[in-house]
């Protein structure tokens, strides 16, 4: 089965995820996606809040009364929906990326330490992790946005802070399996500093389920951000935000379905793309995990 | 096992009184006051919102504010509302179970279906039904729910008019409200038709909140039933000429069930924030609109005190969770 | 093998026998939100008003249905003395009070307790005063405690107020929900029992209905006064239905859930006329919606500027989205043509986005200015969509080279913001409660207002001051009328504001609905309902 040629781990990795096909799927539609945000501004047909106020709610080009213009339709305020979308793309990575590094970096060095010194650090860590645990993850998003203001740096900052402790009890719990290994051992007999045993020898072991919860916060990510823009918390208009879109055209729904549907299928497709590839990482990655959610 | 009872016990506390602060300190910290949203456009001078302030026990010192919430607590009052005047107490306990009957039925929903779609999935491992199983509980779990509540919405009660729009039971049955959950309640009255009304109410954002659980339970079982059917007991089972339906439900089920009740531990979180949504979208008179719309009006008691029932609940189920996983798995308990 | 898709095709079958029940001595109104309370004089909210005033509360007065007449309600008549300082009202008789659990009724309504509905409110000492936790914002806004000297017990059947200084207005200030009549006997019976709370949570009054249950954010249940002194209601039960989101009030009314829906959204009244079940009232409102300038902020001090901001707003495209075709009138003056007093020569701006450059240019305005526009979360009447208004006003000011930033606060927020003049714009509304135009221009465009802050536009202009507050002394029409065609021609050339609409009140009734009127003052009331 496996390439003779090419025993690299990353190789031996790219075997493995390319055989699901799911997996790839969904990369594709993430990398077009990422097309989509990076050349936003050429790709797009229209300006993405220009309002086309003689076009307000004109429906996808192919139904009755659609223009060619506007291949998508507009929404209540004449903007061009596809231009909305492909520029909103811009803001749901964003908004992922960061808010997955934003939790991940502190999160893992307070799993680290949480791992280390498990008699005295690591119990009040954990105990103020259970306790953001303890609050339904949106509620405490919307306290946190109504503490800083809505916006979308603050967006971030909100589903960074809510996904902290999974980071935290997931490097920890890696920290706490990789300690009691025979390399460990051998590394502290061989005198090595704390600062080298943390990050050289023990973190690089735990690389695995790091970057399946990442892939996985990142697409939670942009659903939390999304259902922020819902509750009209999230990204302020005219920011084409996919969440804040949808929420501003909930209004409209009877008459333009579109402004509702497409958003919300764009949200959809996006997160499924990333669990898909998030699948596919975890069969290549960490075989024990295979059957796992 | 007494001991392993012990330990957990004594992490709920800390848990609980960390919960206390952090409710109070987040309510603070955010910029504005009750008395200025509770008098809206109206002008009030200095004078009237310093005594307003005073009269709701604001103008102390945070500390002191904080003791004081503490003693309270100890003595299981939990304040009135700044808001309606009723006490949170009252209210919770009305809006609770609206909150309850939905998740209950939510997570029935996806128990049943997920745990039989997840078995089936399992037996036919690889055929198309798996495919599209898997490939349907994946885009389940994708699912931004609010989207979701709102195309159902549109489609089965506003299109097809199969389901009502809102509401938990048509308000032309008087239906006093012994227990709060409308199922039971609709019962009692001996009303015609009421039961299956409230039902009608319910399918619908029952749907939209279990479709996330459902996904989540289909994967676990299908995973947990792979590992289980490669078991040297089942083989055996199997050898013993046992009927295959008879290994798989007895024998097969109730060792997958394990991961499936860890499910409805990690869920219970996941259900209240969906539930937040959920109750928007359908109108529903649970908890998640009464707390949001309490942190926009700065109502300290009901967010303080909500949000505590709400976290003291999270934490007594993963507790009872954790217990039940212990019973069930003497592994875990002793690796622990 | 079992196949789980069937059965859950199944599911929706199973459930479909149901239909909606219809009765024909039930009303189920989708309403807009929850009451606060039941205890009326605490709340200020039209929505408590209309499940406790409208329904279970009566007052001395009241407003004739869909007017602001004042007619006798629980005084049959009344005097007024020379001074205009005494009130003297006759009381009915033989009115009783609803007749709930554990409230004993031993005697009909009667000069008590009156005096204990204002005392309470009026007086720090009585036993009541200090058991409203959130004191008595209504009556404290309309300075009652200032203006009310005392109130005189005469007989059983009569009572005597007595005013500081002579007030137009104090009859129709009587008829509003604040001054509902209590049961003096309910109250003291609450206080022996220790329960003085349930005075919130259970109201007792002599209206056309009696309360029966509330459950938080799902419905309000009352059922008809058999006793009720005005003959009792066609309906035997009033059920309202708590249905925040517009959308699905008229889903629901559509799927015949409710037989009434309030404030339907103005943008979809052009589809709901179509449906034969259903019917659209409509009325001209003492409504008018602005935007405010803040006068005080440079580069806005300059005339020429806020003139440009008028010329550049797209007001017709405003309109037509905001409201929908025809459902609001484009606003020129601070006050609704309904009202007398306008200014006819007045021309509005046209939009001329070409014309408000070149005047932003002349005025030193660079290309670029910032401002910020202001407003808030959720819709009103006034204002049913501000994000999409903001949006608008937004597109409309980067088209002549204003940078403009748009920031949304909570209510009670933007208003102590607004009011301490942190804005550059801000969209706000008013809604007129006496039907005088100076019931508008005092409060919004005054010197004093500029003072105290209400003033939105922070606005003080010596001249046009000077003539409102003439106007306000003095009583014949015309003369007033002439001076407030000058003020109006100030206020035009000046620009405080950007005059944006006068909106049309809207309620929508399935067609078997009778005897339903909309209100000027915005109240809901069904005690005259019937359905076919």
């Amino acid at each position: 089965m496996m390439n003779a040629s090419s025993p690299s781990p990353l190789g031996e990795f790219w075997q493995t995820f390319r055989r699901n096909k799911g997996a790839l799927g969904g990369l594709a539609f993430m990398l077009l996606v990422l097309v989509c945000a990076l050349c936003a501004p050429w790709l797009a047909p229209h300006d993405p809040s220009q309002q086309f106020r003689d076009a307000l709610l004109s429906p996808p080009a192919w139904l009755d009364g659609g223009q060619w213009r506007f291949p998508l339709g507009t929404d209540e305020l004449g903007r061009d929906l596809l231009s909305r979308l492909i520029h909103g793309a811009r803001l749901s990575l964003l908004i992922g990326l960061a808010s997955v590094l934003l939790a991940l970096l502190p999160g893992v060095l307070l799993g680290l330490i949480a791992g280390f010194s498990p008699r005295h650090l690591g119990p009040p860590i954990m105990r103020a992790m259970d306790v953001m645990l303890a609050l339904p993850a949106l509620l405490l998003a919307v306290a946190i946005v109504a503490i800083l203001g809505p916006g979308l740096a603050n967006t971030v900052i909100a589903i960074a802070i809510v996904s902290l402790p999974a980071y935290v009890r997931l490097t920890r719990a890696a920290v706490l399996g990789e300690l009691e290994r025979d390399y460990v051992t051998a590394a502290r007999l061989a005198g090595a500093r704390l600062p080298r045993l943390m990050f050289v020898s023990v973190l690089p072991n735990c690389l695995a389920p790091l970057i399946i919860q990442a892939s996985l916060s990142f697409s939670a990510a942009i659903l939390d951000a999304a259902a922020l823009g819902f509750l009209g918390l999230g990204v302020q208009p005219p920011t084409p935000e996919w969440g804040s879109m949808l929420a501003s055209a909930r209004d409209y729904i009877e008459r333009a379905w579109w402004v509702v549907t497409l958003p919300g299928l764009t949200i959809l497709l996006s997160v499924l793309a990333i669990n898909l590839i998030g699948d596919g990482l975890r069969d290549a990655l960490d075989p024990k995990l295979k059957n796992g959610l | 096992m007494l001991a392993f009872l012990l330990r957990r016990l004594g992490l709920l506390l800390p848990t609980f009184f960390g919960v206390t602060l952090l409710t109070f300190a987040l309510i603070r910290l955010i910029p504005g006051d009750p008395v200025e949203v509770m008098m809206g456009e109206r002008h009030l001078d200095p004078q009237a919102h310093a005594e307003a302030m005073q009269r709701l026990g604001l103008d102390q010192p945070l500390h002191r504010q904080y003791l004081a919430y503490l003693g309270q607590l100890m003595r299981g009052d939990l304040g009135q509302s700044f808001r309606s005047g009723e006490s949170v107490w009252a209210e919770f306990t009305t809006l609770f179970p609206a909150t309850l009957e939905l998740a209950c039925a939510a997570l029935l929903l996806a128990g049943v279906l997920g745990v039989l779609a997840g078995v089936i999935a399992a037996l036919k491992r690889d055929s198309w039904f798996d495919r599209v199983l898997m490939g349907l509980s994946l885009t389940g779990y994708s699912m931004p729910i609010f989207w979701w509540g709102l195309m159902l919405q549109i489609l089965v009660s506003v299109g097809l008019g199969w389901t009502p729009v809102s509401g938990r039971i048509d308000l032309l049955y008087d239906i006093e409200p012994h227990t709060g959950f409308m199922l039971v309640d609709s019962l009692l009255s001996e009303e015609d038709g009421a039961f299956l009304d409230a039902l009608r109410h319910l399918i619908l954002p029952a749907i939209v909140l279990g479709t996330i659980p459902l996904a989540v339970i289909a994967r676990m079982t299908r995973s947990a039933m792979l590992e289980v059917l490669r078991e040297d007991y089942i083989r055996t089972a199997r050898a013993k000429g046992l009927s295959p339906a008879r290994v798989v439900f007895v024998h097969g089920l109730r060792n997958a069930l394990i991961p499936v009740l860890t499910v409805f531990g990690l869920q219970v979180g996941t259900l209240l924030s969906g539930a937040v949504l959920t109750e928007t979208i359908f109108s529903w008179p649970g908890i998640g609109k009464w707390l949001i719309e309490s942190i926009a009006a700065r109502d300290y008691p009901v967010v303080q005190n909500g949000i505590l029932l709400i976290a003291a609940l999270v934490i007594l189920v993963n507790f009872t969770v954790d217990l039940l996983y212990g019973l069930v798995n003497p592994r875990i308990r002793h690796a622990r | 093998m079992l196949h789980p898709l069937p059965l859950l095709a199944l599911l929706p079958a199973l459930l479909l026998g149901g239909q909606a029940l219809a009765a024909r001595d039930s009303l189920v109104v989708c309403t807009e939100a929850s009451p606060e309370g039941f205890d009326l004089v605490q709340y200020t909210a039209a929505t408590t008003a209309d499940a406790t005033a409208e329904t279970v509360y009566e007052r001395l007065v009241q407003f004739a249905p869909g007017s602001t007449r004042i007619v006798p309600a629980l005084a049959e008549s009344w005097e007024i003395s020379a001074d205009g300082r005494s009130y003297t009202f006759n009381l009915r008789r033989g009115v009783r009070f609803h007749q709930v659990p554990g409230f004993t009724l031993s005697r009909e309504f009667n000069a008590d307790d009156v005096l204990w509905s204002f005392q309470r409110q009026l007086d720090p000492e009585h036993p009541w005063h200090r058991l409203s936790p959130r004191g008595f914002p209504y009556a404290e806004a309309m300075g009652m405690a200032e203006l009310i000297e005392r109130i005189d017990r005469l007989d059983e059947h009569r009572v005597r107020f007595v005013l500081r200084h002579p007030e137009a207005p104090f009859l129709a200030n009587l008829a509003m929900g604040f001054a509902s009549i209590y049961s003096a006997e309910y109250a003291a019976q609450l206080l022996a029992a220790g329960k003085p709370a349930q005075l919130n949570s259970l109201p007792v009054g002599t209206g056309p209905f009696v309360f029966q249950r509330y459950a938080k954010d799902a419905q309000v249940r009352f059922v008809a006064n058999p006793d009720y002194w005005a003959g009792a209601p066609r309906l035997r039960r009033l059920i309202f239905s708590i249905t925040p989101d517009p959308n699905v009030r008229v889903q629901k009314i559509k799927a015949g859930d409710c037989q009434i829906a309030v404030y339907p959204r103005p943008t979809d009244i052009s589809r709901l006329r179509e449906d034969p079940n259903l019917r659209v009232l409509e009325l001209d409102s003492l409504l008018v919606a602005y935007l405010a300038i803040n006068t005080r902020h440079p580069p806005l001090d300059d005339v020429r500027v806020r003139q440009a901001l008028n010329l550049a707003f797209d007001k017709a495209s405003y309109l037509r989205a905001q409201y929908g075709e025809g459902n609001a009138r484009p606003a020129l003056a601070p006050y609704p043509p309904t009202l007398w007093g306008q200014n006819p020569e007045l021309k509005a701006w046209p939009h001329d986005p070409q014309r408000a450059r070149a005047l932003l240019r002349k005025a030193g305005v660079p290309e670029g200015q910032k401002l910020s526009i202001w407003t808030r979360p959720g819709g009103g009447p006034t204002n049913p969509n501000p994000g999409i208004g903001a949006q608008m006003l937004q597109a409309d000011l980067r088209a002549v080279g204003i940078d403009a930033e748009i920031r949304v606060y909570e209510w009670g927020e933007l208003i102590k913001r607004a009011k301490a003049g942190e804005h550059d714009l801000v969209f706000m509304g008013w809604a007129g409660d006496n039907g005088d135009p100076d019931n508008f221009l005092t409060p919004n465009l005054s010197c004093a207002a500029a003072a105290s802050g209400e003033n939105l536009a922070g606005w003080c202009h010596e001249r046009f001051d000077q003539l409102i507050r003439e106007a306000r002394r003095i009583s014949e029409p015309e003369r007033r009328a002439a001076l407030y065609r000058e003020a109006l021609a100030i206020f035009h050339a000046q620009a405080p504001w950007i005059p944006l609409a006068y909106p049309k009140q809207f309620g929508l009734t399935r067609s078997n609905v009778r005897g339903f009127q909309l209100s000027p003052l915005g109240s809901n009331n069904f005690a005259r309902v019937e359905l076919d």
